[in-house]
């Protein structure tokens, strides 16, 4: 964007064909366009449009159908596939549910705790990287794998949960975590936090580095104390970064499949049933045209909740 | 902000609550199952190899392995190949045709894999795919191509255009252009893109649960799910899988760790 700058009166120019002020007038044929550059495109475009945008498109039409996936007829049934997810399946209902607080829980504490180590960890001090690569370290393991790990640490018997607390005298606070349905979700969010907040840290890292020091040094001049600089300073110049965590922590938390299936088993206990898990369950009962319905729901909740973010975060005083 | 000794002891019970769960996840994996039980922090007794012969030879965890090398070793740089072809050019084009191919191809991003996942087993079903490595393969290109695009396109576009006028004066072919201007500068970014890839498509569960039936076709992830029903509480053994699982990442995380973080952020900051 900043090219402009050179030719601002080129710009303006009232009624030039587009293609005229082409960045440099001066010599014509070198920036003229190879026409063989348009292969190279090729490839990647065929693929997205073959295998993405066409399947996608389909999952609209299949949604309105009561397919089986294997037999050759079918019918349209309209959209009774979806008056049927929202009115007449508690599985579905309960899935979305458990969805949506899933994701509050673990935007919220994500977003809290990525913030708090970024900041502790801001100086590029010899220990601050090497934590840093520490607490990043999680994020690189499959979900599998953090989901085995985490289910021995949550198991009621032999798991280190219940041992470190019965070894500090804590016994009150035992508990059978993923055993309990009331609590299950809660424990699933901590692993996914402990899975990802190290990513996020980094995020934060990158916005918290590009906030001038002077600005603080200033601040403190002018007798503001550490609160009100990062009240007036440090939130308004992160919120960039805040906006990328909320929304990558949303979506990446509405996908848990991975670690959901890995922790609870495949299918999943109702407690921790979501909907990416809902979906595969409808699919896997060959139930495909309302498997399909469901995966636009899921889509359309994804959007939904990410433009409600968006709108969220602007509300948000972003200071001078 | 926070008073010298209350942010030693933040970082410290993070560090533990990282350090200690993976510790006891490697020590366990050469442990018996009570020997895990009776102590789960102490060092094991001996370094016996017997969970990891079992995952490995008795479990077929092997073979699983050796599948999940063949796929990754493929998608990956096939990935990079297509993605850096479409930034090159993105980043040579002009104008609307420019910003439109871009678009589509970034666009992708915003569809989730469980979104699509009837439509593309039908469709793989059609073509012949399902229950093959070739699938997991086209499978991987299909779901982050669009982020590969995005990653690398964006670092092309800011490559000085002048590189390129300078070596279509000399009468210099695109396809030069692109191999020996295009590709060499976008080195790091194609690094960075490379790990983010590895580690994707090294973890991918979704795919091979959706496509593979044959045992002899699984990969690492798929393998050490079904672990978790036949395996229930045979801690060390499940552990012995996710050490095998997660070895190749660690290690190259040990050496190329900053990649990994420019790689995976790179991913995370498509807003």
């Amino acid at each position: 964007m900043s090219t402009h700058t050179g030719l601002p009166a080129k710009r303006k120019a009232p009624g030039s064909p587009p293609d005229v002020n082409a960045n440099k007038g001066r010599r014509r044929s070198p920036t003229r366009v190879n026409p063989a550059l348009y292969l190279f495109p090729l490839p990647a475009v065929a693929v997205i449009a073959f295998f993405l945008v066409m399947p996608t498109l389909q999952a609209f039409q299949y949604a309105l159908t009561d397919w089986n996936g294997f037999s050759a007829a079918f019918n349209y049934v309209g959209l009774d596939n979806f008056i049927r997810a929202f009115t007449n399946d508690s599985l579905f209902t309960n899935a979305l549910m458990n969805n949506l607080k899933f994701v509050l829980l673990v935007v919220i504490a994500q977003t809290f705790f990525s913030l708090i180590l970024a900041l502790l960890l801001t100086k590029n001090s010899r220990g601050s990287v090497l934590l840093r690569a520490l607490f990043f370290f999680p994020t690189i393991l499959s979900s599998v794998s953090v989901a085995f790990i985490w289910k021995f640490i949550y198991d009621p018997n032999f798991g280190l949960a219940n041992a470190v607390l019965g070894g500090v005298g804590l016994e009150a606070l035992q508990s059978s975590y993923l055993g309990n349905d009331a609590q299950a979700l809660y424990w699933v969010a901590v692993t996914q936090v402990w899975f990802h907040a190290g990513q996020m840290m980094v995020v934060y890292i990158a916005g918290l580095q590009a906030i001038p020091r002077e600005l603080y040094e200033a601040a403190e001049m002018d007798g503001a104390n550490k609160w009100q600089q990062f009240k007036s300073i440090t939130w308004p110049f992160v919120a960039p970064a805040t906006s990328i965590v909320v929304a990558y922590t949303t979506v990446q938390s509405f996908k848990a499949f991975d670690l959901i299936l890995g922790i609870a088993g495949n299918p999943p206990k109702q407690s921790l049933d979501i909907l990416s898990t809902r979906i595969y369950s409808t699919f896997a009962n060959s139930e495909f045209g309302y498997a399909a319905a469901q995966s636009i729901i899921f889509m359309a909740m994804i959007a939904l909740v990410t433009w409600l973010q968006r709108r969220l975060l602007r509300l948000t005083p972003k200071g001078e | 902000m926070l008073s010298s000794i209350t942010r030693r002891g933040i970082l410290a019970i993070y560090a533990v609550i990282i350090i200690v769960p993976l510790t006891v996840v490697g020590f366990g994996s050469f442990k018996s199952t009570q020997e895990l039980f009776a102590g789960p922090f102490s060092l094991p007794q001996s370094l016996s190899p017997g969970n990891y012969a079992e995952v490995i030879g008795g479990q077929d965890l092997g073979s699983s392995f050796m599948n999940s090398v063949i796929v990754t070793a493929i998608s990956v740089p096939l990935t990079l190949f297509l993605a850096s072809l479409a930034g090159y050019a993105v980043s040579r084009l002009k104008g609307f045709m420019s910003w439109a191919i871009f678009g589509f191809l970034v666009l992708g991003m915003a569809i989730p894999a469980q979104a699509n996942m009837v439509p593309l087993y039908v469709l793989f079903g059609r073509l012949g795919l399902l229950d093959s490595l070739a699938g997991l393969v086209l499978a991987n290109l299909v779901s982050t191509l669009p982020i590969a695009v995005f990653i690398l396109g964006g670092f092309m576009r800011t490559l000085p255009k002048e590189l390129y006028e300078a070596s279509s004066i000399d009468g210099t072919g695109p396809w030069r252009t692109y191999v020996s201007i295009a590709l060499p500068l976008s080195a790091p970014s194609i690094a960075a893109a490379a790990i983010f890839l590895f580690v994707i498509h090294w973890n991918e569960l979704l795919y091979p649960l959706l496509f593979i039936q044959s045992p002899g076709n699984r990969t690492l992830p798929l393998a050490l799910l079904s672990f978790q029903g036949e395996f229930q509480t045979d801690y060390p053994l499940l552990f012995a899988g996710v050490i095998l699982a997660s070895l190749p990442v660690v290690v190259a995380y040990v050496f190329l760790q900053r990649y990994f973080v420019a790689g995976i952020t790179a991913g995370a900051s498509k807003g």
